[in-house]
């Protein structure tokens, strides 16, 4: 008991002074002191419960992915029967239903058909399996149908795509340090710390920014319009702003082909119209789509097109002239703001879905700033009062007792800088229960000790006693603990998880400080005291 | 200088003596506890529920007008607010149903909230505006399910960590009175009508851990007692550990007191229900470490043979050639 190599005891004070001074700089930033700017800094991080802050949870429709991978095929499969060696005549193709169908109309055709669009599908997943699957029934009707491991494919990739829009569109704010994770399948977490105002960032993320330049069907008649009743090959489209719109309905039909989609863009900014010095988004595509739109608008002058921003109408113009030069104008009576945001989300490029705003949690700075100043006061003043208790209670050993607890705490504030974890409300929970732990194993040794001496043992046998029968409860209540701690981190969200962290941590560091370091004090105590008898 | 001593040397109380009535008591208790759960119900905040919550302090009013409040809100035509004060009496929060349709458009959401609180901005200038939290339906569900899991699944395992270390009956032991810690708990929030939300479910495996450490401390004892007492009658051991493991119970309970008192009264107002749950998780779970966890071993037949090794076949016979050699 009494022997404690050299090294040995070098290096539990190695541990421990070194973790306990990477505490150093997040105890002088929560006290509002200046660190040393030469010394590196390391600190742990605070959650948005305490720093103050906007939690944002996006989720994406999986089903719309799906719509898109269908679309995409019907598409497809148009553009290669166009390119063919040999025409292949196919009718009454349809996307409903989770799946791509057509017929063939000629029977003997169906094997070059099949030949022609084998090339569409690719493949997912690990097994080797195809995004697709394409069966002919009634010997002349094909059935696409994505797989599962095409649309987790498209899901994946869909998902990964929207994560850097929305992190080129948070940074385009100049927020400071956002957190933007994609969690699960089809969400995407935005955390972002400090802000007042979170109505600028939803609104900057929850923009599609599906940019769309089509034809004005002029054929169709106001009451058609009002009533949605598109000609043939057109659609119907709300106006953004109904009170601005052409037709005088609140809707404008368009073509529904032979449109460019604006996701060729190279540059979107905020600029005035020269004429009457509104605001006005400027566009410049790159080269095909540049050649695209030089080549619409060349064809159809005079006629009116429309800007359609996800699917409504921001404007309907008349083509005066043809657009050569690569650039365009987007109108729509915009204010300055929200020509600016739209600039952003057209730079950034279009959301490959949807997404929508499922949980949203803004905590105010001051509430932050409150807490954090409360937390810390309650913490002191509890833990000297426990100190003192600790003092009268246990006398010397209680010292120990004191000393272990303001090492543990440091250590696990130490620890958490240096992983980089974020201390969060029920963190400081974590706290609590690891501190009531690590007090708890000194309370088990010094009353074992206490106990074996009122046995008649001498000071140390004791001593050993007291440690060597004390530690196995601690051992099961801390293994205990760690069971918990660690199925809580793995199944828990948010605050469980930051509860638990702090727990984890707090185990280690709280059996090192409590069993660990107290018995090389009180064995160096003993080995020069040689005390006869203790107070305990 | 003399040390303070809680409990005198040679204290000896006869604790088991009173197994059957205070095990009685305890039973009510939980069945009084899961009654008010289901007749009044928890107070579930929109963590579990949805919708939206903003948390508003008067920064230079001692009380909130809570009356007024719900006055002004409900004018808005969202439907009826629910207003409670928590921690200060200046610190409210004001918790709406989202409004329909916001499934599909989270900019209704956004819209009720701007337009609560500027409506009391404008009527009452210290309100600060301190959080709004919105959830959707959805989410709810989900986290009221992975907490649910995360509770149930950890006192699980732990059960059966101490079935391994010590014998079964220890471990129904332990998942027994944990049941009954939380129970008790969780009548408590009905009984309050404090705000349960996913803090709180912090505090519950918090107060569970605290509880099951406290267990431990006994059962430790009483395994170590039932190697070296052999023949002792079971209640009697149990009350000789009980005894010898009080002193240790106290000062660990007065110790933890001391933080969570602090943190109660001196603490964020935000953490109160959860600082709340857990002190109660204090007195609760020394109880039940002493009156749920020990007696169940009565009943369930403990004894010692299960700590004491077994003699096996070829030790037998090795000891039997000793003894005649």
């Amino acid at each position: 008991m009494l022997d404690f190599p050299r090294w040995k005891q070098l290096w539990f004070w190695f541990v421990a002074l070194a973790a306990a001074l990477s505490a150093l700089p997040s105890i002088f930033s929560l006290a509002n002191l200046d660190w040393p700017a030469a010394l590196p800094a390391p600190k742990v991080n605070l959650g948005l419960d305490l720093a103050g802050g906007s939690h944002i949870l996006l989720e994406a429709n999986p089903a719309q992915v799906v719509r898109q991978k269908l679309d995409a095929m019907e598409e497809n499969i148009h553009s290669k029967l166009r390119v063919a060696d040999k025409p292949i005549r196919i009718g009454d193709i349809s996307t409903k239903d989770g799946n791509v169908t057509f017929m063939v109309e000629d029977a003997t055709q169906v094997d070059a058909m099949r030949e022609l669009i084998l090339p569409l599908t690719t493949g997912a997943g690990m097994t080797g399996q195809r995004d697709w699957d394409i069966q002919v029934v009634d010997t002349t009707r094909f059935v696409l149908t994505p797989t599962k491991e095409g649309i987790d494919q498209a899901v994946t990739a869909a998902m990964d795509t929207a994560t850097e829009v929305v992190r080129t569109r948070i940074d385009a704010l100049g927020t400071r340090e956002p957190t933007i994770i994609r969690q699960g399948r089809d969400r995407i977490v935005v955390q972002v710390p400090g802000l007042k105002d979170t109505q600028a960032l939803k609104d900057l993320i929850g923009k599609t920014a599906k940019l769309e330049f089509k034809l004005v069907d002029t054929s169709a008649s106001p009451t058609d319009i009002q009533q949605g009743i598109a000609p043939p090959g057109s659609q119907i489209v709300p106006f953004a702003d109904p009170k601005k719109s052409s037709t005088g309905v609140g809707a404008i039909a368009v073509k529904r082909l032979g449109g460019i989609k604006g996701d060729s863009l190279t540059d979107a900014k905020q600029t005035f119209d020269q004429r009457n010095n509104e605001p006005v988004v400027s566009i410049t595509f790159d080269q095909q789509g540049g050649a695209k739109f030089a080549k619409l608008t060349s064809e159809n002058v005079n006629k009116p097109f429309a800007i359609i921003l996800d699917d409504k109408v921001l404007s309907a113009p008349n083509i005066n002239e043809p657009i050569m030069g690569g650039s365009a104008q987007i109108t729509g009576s915009f204010t300055v703001e929200s020509a600016n945001q739209l600039a952003i989300s057209l730079r950034s490029g279009a959301l490959p879905v949807d997404l929508k705003v499922v949980e949203e949690r803004t905590v105010g700075p001051d509430l932050g700033a409150d807490s954090i100043r409360k937390g810390a006061i309650a913490f002191i003043v509890g833990t000297t009062a426990l100190m003192i208790f600790m003092l009268f209670t246990y006398g010397r050993f209680g010292v120990y007792t004191c000393l272990a607890l303001v090492l543990n705490v440091m250590m696990i504030l130490g620890i958490m800088s240096l992983a980089n974890t974020t201390l969060t409300l029920p963190g400081i929970a974590g706290f609590v229960l690891t501190i009531g732990a690590a007090v708890d194993a000194n309370v088990l040794i010094n009353e074992r000790i206490r106990e074996e001496r009122h046995r008649g043992r001498r000071v140390v046998q004791a001593v050993e006693m007291g440690y060597k029968e004390a530690s196995r409860a601690i051992f099961d209540a801390n293994v205990t603990n760690v069971i918990a701690a660690m199925l809580m981190g793995y199944f828990g969200t948010g605050p469980i998880r930051g509860f638990a962290i702090v727990l984890i941590i707090g185990i280690f560091t709280s059996v090192f400080t409590a069993v660990s370091l107290t018995r090389l004090w009180v064995a160096n105590w003993l080995r020069r005291a040689r005390p006869e008898d203790i107070m305990l | 200088m003399k040390l303070l001593k809680l409990v005198p040397d040679n204290t000896n109380i006869h604790f088991l003596k009173w197994r059957v009535p205070f095990y009685v008591m305890s039973l009510l208790l939980m069945a009084a506890s899961l009654a008010l759960v289901f007749t009044k119900g928890l107070n579930l905040g929109v963590d579990f529920v949805g919708g939206q919550m903003i948390r508003v302090t008067f920064e230079r009013s001692a009380t909130a007008p809570v009356a007024a409040l719900r006055g002004e809100v409900a004018s808005l035509g969202y439907g009826e607010p629910i207003i409670q004060q928590f921690g200060k009496p200046n610190e409210v929060s004001i918790r709406m149903k989202l409004p329909h349709g916001s499934d599909d458009d989270a900019g209704l959401a956004d819209a009720m909230s701007r337009k609560i609180t500027g409506a009391i901005k404008a009527r009452h200038g210290d309100a600060r505006i301190d959080g709004i939290d919105s959830v959707s339906g959805k989410v709810s569900k989900e986290l009221g399910w992975t907490a649910f899991k995360a509770l149930g699944l950890s006192a699980l395992a732990v059960a059966a960590y101490i079935w391994v270390r010590f014998e079964w009956q220890f471990g129904i032991g332990a998942l027994l009175s944990l049941v009954h810690d939380v129970t008790l708990t969780l009548g408590m929030f009905a009984l309050t009508q404090m705000e349960f939300d996913l803090n709180i479910v912090a505090a519950l495996l918090t107060l569970i851990g605290y509880s099951l450490n406290d267990t431990i401390v006994v059962y430790d004892r009483i395994r170590e007692n039932l190697k070296k007492f052999r023949r002792m009658p079971l209640p009697e051991l149990l009350d000789l550990s009980v005894n010898e493991t009080l002193s240790r119970t106290l000062v660990t309970s007065l110790s933890m007191l001391i933080t969570l008192v602090a943190l109660l009264l001196l603490g964020p107002n935000v953490i109160f229900g959860f600082t709340a749950a857990i002190t109660l998780g204090i007195f609760v779970g020394t109880y039940s470490s002493i009156y749920m966890a020990a007696p169940i071993l009565i009943w369930l037949k403990v004894n010692s043979s299960s700590f004491v090794p077994v003699e096996s076949a070829t030790d037998r016979q090795e000891r039997l050639a000793r003894e005649r050699g």
